[in-house]
């Protein structure tokens, strides 16, 4: 091991830990890794490599089958969250565990017992103390519900360290903040290290492992690899040893051929049964050959603007325009059902973001779930399975599907195999527009690569393809034009070859009225040449707005 | 940081913790030998547990009174078709139930729907019978036992698609009207103040005796509802559609399923169902109706229902399993004397163990080696072995 190691004492250490879940699952398997003192150590695997349950293990929330953890050298038995803080661990979960209606210090004294008077004043000031002392951005007497997601994420941090947490565990915290949160919630972790507190950090985002970490440790399948120092490694070396072999990372993008128009939305609303306007005059155009990036903080509107061109809401107003590309006729789908939409002959396929709650039946089989779309063909009363088993087969002969047989249920699958049965269902239908809701979320990278694979090919057959993301990089990648929403309103849309992620990020948050330009709002009648240099123009315009809502 | 960790050892050794002694996870998926296999331990336990309650309580022979389970149940010619009979009544309100319960509509109202149809069937015999021949008034019969039916069953439908009621609330509260509505009909059609209306009001319409057996053409009926049942949920579009609908609406929505027509759709089928069960227990068995003419079958239906998992074929065997403990339960009360409590309670052990035996075909138990008696643990591996 390397210098650093022998000047720091370990912290935590991990022996031969092993954890099955049912007779065929092994979560962990003969783990063993150390965590010292003042170090941030990174968790690196790709999904199902057993990060989380392993960490869960040390905070008590799972029971470990064999090996033993040692705290300073003494062997622990952690059968507890509550035994995890009495060995002063803490863990932040990714899903906030936080009362509403609370405050930011109701919350963080809520559960603790010990033999001191109930003093909320005293308590607020501690809270204050450890705020300042980290540098947190945190007001202690604000309530949970009008907080930001980012406030939230401190104030479980701020829980832990109330406690007397000195080893933190953070699930992959940065999945639900934008670039500039994550800088500030780093600045915050690397003060904790320097006050020697232990830090691991689980994520799959290997920039931020580089950025962030004094080690890392790689999980693959279940079992530990290695640890390595990261000022001594690269992305290719660590995606390597995460991945057990070599693979490329980069994302072929070709440049568009045949660009059309394929679907016109004009100044549509939307407002929910509960008065909240969640989509306010959205205007843009997707192109067929040309991917379409959809970029924005999670709950932003995207969800509601995807469901509501595939038939799935009811609008306020304006219009959603098709242009067929057999017949050149335009039709309008707002305020069609999925079948009239069909019906109309427009060949639009969606893969929604909640793969099994919406775009597939858990319990059912793969021939079953093909059927989802084609099962009505026919005036028999009866189903015909026999095309959709074919398509089964094709599809995971051709995606490469790991099932044991068609027969399945799809729940039983890996996300990355779920997804894979969806996004090939969709395909299947030679769509002309292919919308796609996070459609990598909880892949692995191979997995991931192949989505985005699928996704070019779309686009080099002429589909127009609409791409909700959450990784900046990929979004930057991927997409020809990244169009950032916040808060139910455009707030740019930017060219994906010039565009940078700090752009993106100030788009993403400038939510304040931003009405969409004259400019903007002419940007369907432009001509190509034009269209494509709607970039730098607005995204700092998002900038300078932002600027001037700070000082 | 040795001061601190010096510390918090020092604080840790007060609440050290042993291992816990067993953990419990969620199978996979289990084998038919190994669900087979849980069932039977799980109905021999029960035998045992009520065998013992026997001796404690009542000094009988635990297994002399087994033996009059089967002579209750099977004992003579009379028997077996009683019996049959029985089962095909709660098998054909089971399938019933099946489409609306794949669907997730949780209809609590089978009672209510085969009541009101009994009471259509038994009305149209009473008022029309004897001015009609025979061969109009059965059609007769039946199709407004459907139309009953379907009411009952579709009024909960429709306001659970229009208005998103809460359907097992809706169709509980439907039970009560039919019973009120028999009430009704027993004092407008017999003026003794009877609580029976009887085969002396109702002589006509009565439906035919296959090869001289009463129940024959109920039981025929019934068996080719299950295969109808079983054909329709599995491979017509309407059970696919069923299925979607049950699985997640939001599904069902996002490829265009109108849910609402759906759930209407299902609900007529499934009161029909209920109606035509209605109008084979008046036509063909009774032959008389009173208000608890179905006798808590609506309910024992939806345990059938579950305990089948829905499989219709599985159903015949759970309806037949249930029939069985009744008919035998009441044989012994009666020839040992005990009153009807004590059947119920045997049939109340066989049940809690069948249910609740689910819970070790969903869960597995794994059993920490370690806090084992040292001479136990050799066991605890081969086991675990053996399981594997």
């Amino acid at each position: 091991m390397n210098e650093t190691v022998s000047e720091k004492k370990v912290a935590l250490e991990l022996r031969h830990i092993t954890k099955r879940f049912g007779s065929e699952v092994i979560a962990n398997r003969d783990v063993s890794l150390q965590v010292l003192h003042g170090e941030i150590l990174a968790i690196l695997g790709e999904n199902g490599s057993g990060k989380t349950t392993l960490m869960n293990m040390i905070a008590g929330i799972y029971f470990p089958d064999e090996g033993e953890i040692f705290v300073d050298g003494e062997k622990v038995t952690i059968a507890s969250p509550a035994d995890a803080f009495r060995y002063r661990i803490g863990m932040i979960h990714q899903h906030f565990k936080l009362v509403d209606v609370f405050t930011s210090t109701e919350n963080i004294v809520l559960g603790i017992r010990d033999d001191q008077r109930f003093n909320l004043k005293e308590a607020a000031a501690r809270v204050a103390e450890i705020s300042a002392r980290y540098g947190f951005e945190l007001d202690p007497n604000k309530k949970i519900y009008n907080m930001s997601v980012s406030e939230k994420q401190t104030v479980e941090i701020v829980k832990v360290l109330y406690r007397g947490a000195d080893i933190l565990i953070l699930d992959e915290p940065t999945a639900v903040l934008t670039p500039q949160e994550t800088e500030k919630l780093f600045a915050v972790l690397r003060r904790m290290r320097d006050d020697g507190k232990s830090i691991i950090i689980i994520t799959h985002k290997m920039h931020e492992v580089l950025s962030i970490s004094d080690r890392v440790a790689i999980l693959r399948r279940g079992e530990y690899v290695d640890t390595v120092v990261t000022k001594d490694t690269d992305e290719t070396a660590l995606t390597e040893m995460m991945v057990g072999h070599k693979i490329s990372l980069n994302i072929e993008r070709s440049d568009p051929v045949n660009v059309c128009d394929r679907l016109t939305v004009k100044d549509i609303r939307m407002t929910t049964r509960e008065g909240v306007e969640v989509l306010k005059d959205i205007n843009f155009v997707a192109r067929a050959g040309e991917i379409l990036g959809i970029a924005g903080i999670a709950g932003s509107g995207q969800r509601e603007l995807l469901e509501s061109i595939a038939g799935l809401r009811h609008l306020d107003s304006g219009e959603i325009l098709y242009d067929n590309p057999k017949t050149g006729e335009t039709v309008n789908l707002c305020d069609r059902t999925p079948i009239q939409i069909r019906d109309m002959g427009v060949r639009l396929s969606f893969v929604p973001e909640d793969r099994l709650g919406m775009g597939l039946v858990g319990n059912m089989d793969i021939t079953d779930n093909m059927m989802l779309r084609s099962y009505r063909k026919g005036h028999s009363m009866f189903l015909n399975r026999k095309s959709p088993k074919e398509l089964a087969e094709h599809i995971i002969e051709s995606l490469e599907v790991v099932t044991p047989s068609v027969s399945t249920p799809v729940r039983r699958l890996s996300g990355g195999n779920v997804q894979k049965v969806l996004v090939g269902r969709e395909i299947s239908s030679t769509p002309a527009v292919l919308m796609a809701a996070y459609p990598v979320r909880g892949l692995d990278i191979n997995s991931s690569y192949t989505i985005y694979n699928l996704l070019n090919q779309q686009k080099k057959n002429g589909v127009a393809v609409i791409f909700v993301g959450e990784d900046l990089d990929v979004l930057l990648e991927l997409c020809d034009r990244i169009m950032v929403i916040g808060s139910g309103k455009i707030t740019g849309v930017v060219d994906a070859r010039c565009a940078t992620k700090e752009q993106l990020g100030l788009l993403m948050t400038s939510d304040t009225a931003h009405k969409p330009t004259a400019e903007e709002e002419s940007a369907s009648t432009r001509t190509e040449e034009e269209k494509s240099i709607v970039t730098a123009t607005e995204a700092g315009k998002g900038e300078q707005q932002h600027d001037s809502n700070r000082t | 940081m040795t001061a601190t960790g010096h510390e918090r050892n020092q604080s840790a050794k007060a609440h050290v913790k042993r291992e816990p002694l067993f953990h419990v996870s969620k199978r996979d998926r289990i084998p038919l030998w190994k669900s087979i296999t849980i069932r039977a331990v799980a109905i021999l336990a029960a035998l045992l547990l009520s065998g013992i309650l026997t001796i404690f309580l009542t000094g009988e022979n635990p297994l002399a009174v087994y033996k009059y389970y089967f002579v209750g149940a099977f004992g003579s010619s009379f028997k077996v078709w009683n019996t049959l009979q029985g089962t095909a009544i709660l098998l054909g309100i089971a399938l019933a139930l099946t489409p609306a319960y794949k669907m997730r509509f949780w209809n609590t109202g089978a009672e209510g729907q085969v009541l009101i149809g009994c009471l259509a069937t038994a009305f149209i015999m009473w008022k029309v019978g004897g001015t009609v021949p025979d061969g109009l008034l059965i059609p007769l019969m039946l199709l407004s036992a459907l139309a009953a039916g379907i009411l009952w069953g579709v009024l909960p439908a429709i306001c659970k698609a229009q208005w998103g009621t809460n359907e097992t609330l809706f169709t509980l509260m439907m039970n009560y009207v039919a019973i009120q509505l028999v009430e009704c009909f027993l004092k407008v059609a017999d003026k003794t103040g009877s609580n029976t209306v009887g085969p002396n009001l109702l002589k006509n319409g009565w439906l035919p005796k296959l090869g001289g057996q009463d129940y024959l053409l109920n039981i025929l009926v019934v068996a080719v509802l299950t295969v109808i049942v079983y054909v329709y949920l599995k491979y017509s579009k309407h059970g696919y559609e069923i299925s979607v609908v049950g699985e997640s609406e939001n599904t069902a929505r996002y490829i265009g399923i109108n849910v609402k027509k759906v759930i209407i759709r299902t609900m007529v089928l499934s009161g029909a169902l209920c109606g035509l069960m209605g109008f084979l227990l008046v036509a063909g068995t009774s032959h008389s109706i009173d208000s608890n003419l179905v006798d808590g079958r609506g309910f024992t239906a939806i345990m059938v229902a579950w305990m089948a998992k829905f499989n219709p074929f599985f159903m015949v065997l759970a309806s037949l399993l249930l029939v069985f403990l009744d008919k035998g339960a009441s044989e012994v009360s009666t020839r040992f004397g005990l009153n009807q409590d004590y059947s119920e309670i045997v049939t109340g052990i066989i049940l809690f163990f069948l249910i609740g035996c689910e819970f070790f075909m969903n869960y597995q138990i794994h059993i920490n080696k370690s806090r084992l008696p040292a001479r136990w643990r050799k066991e605890a591996v081969a086991d675990k072995k053996e399981v594997q």
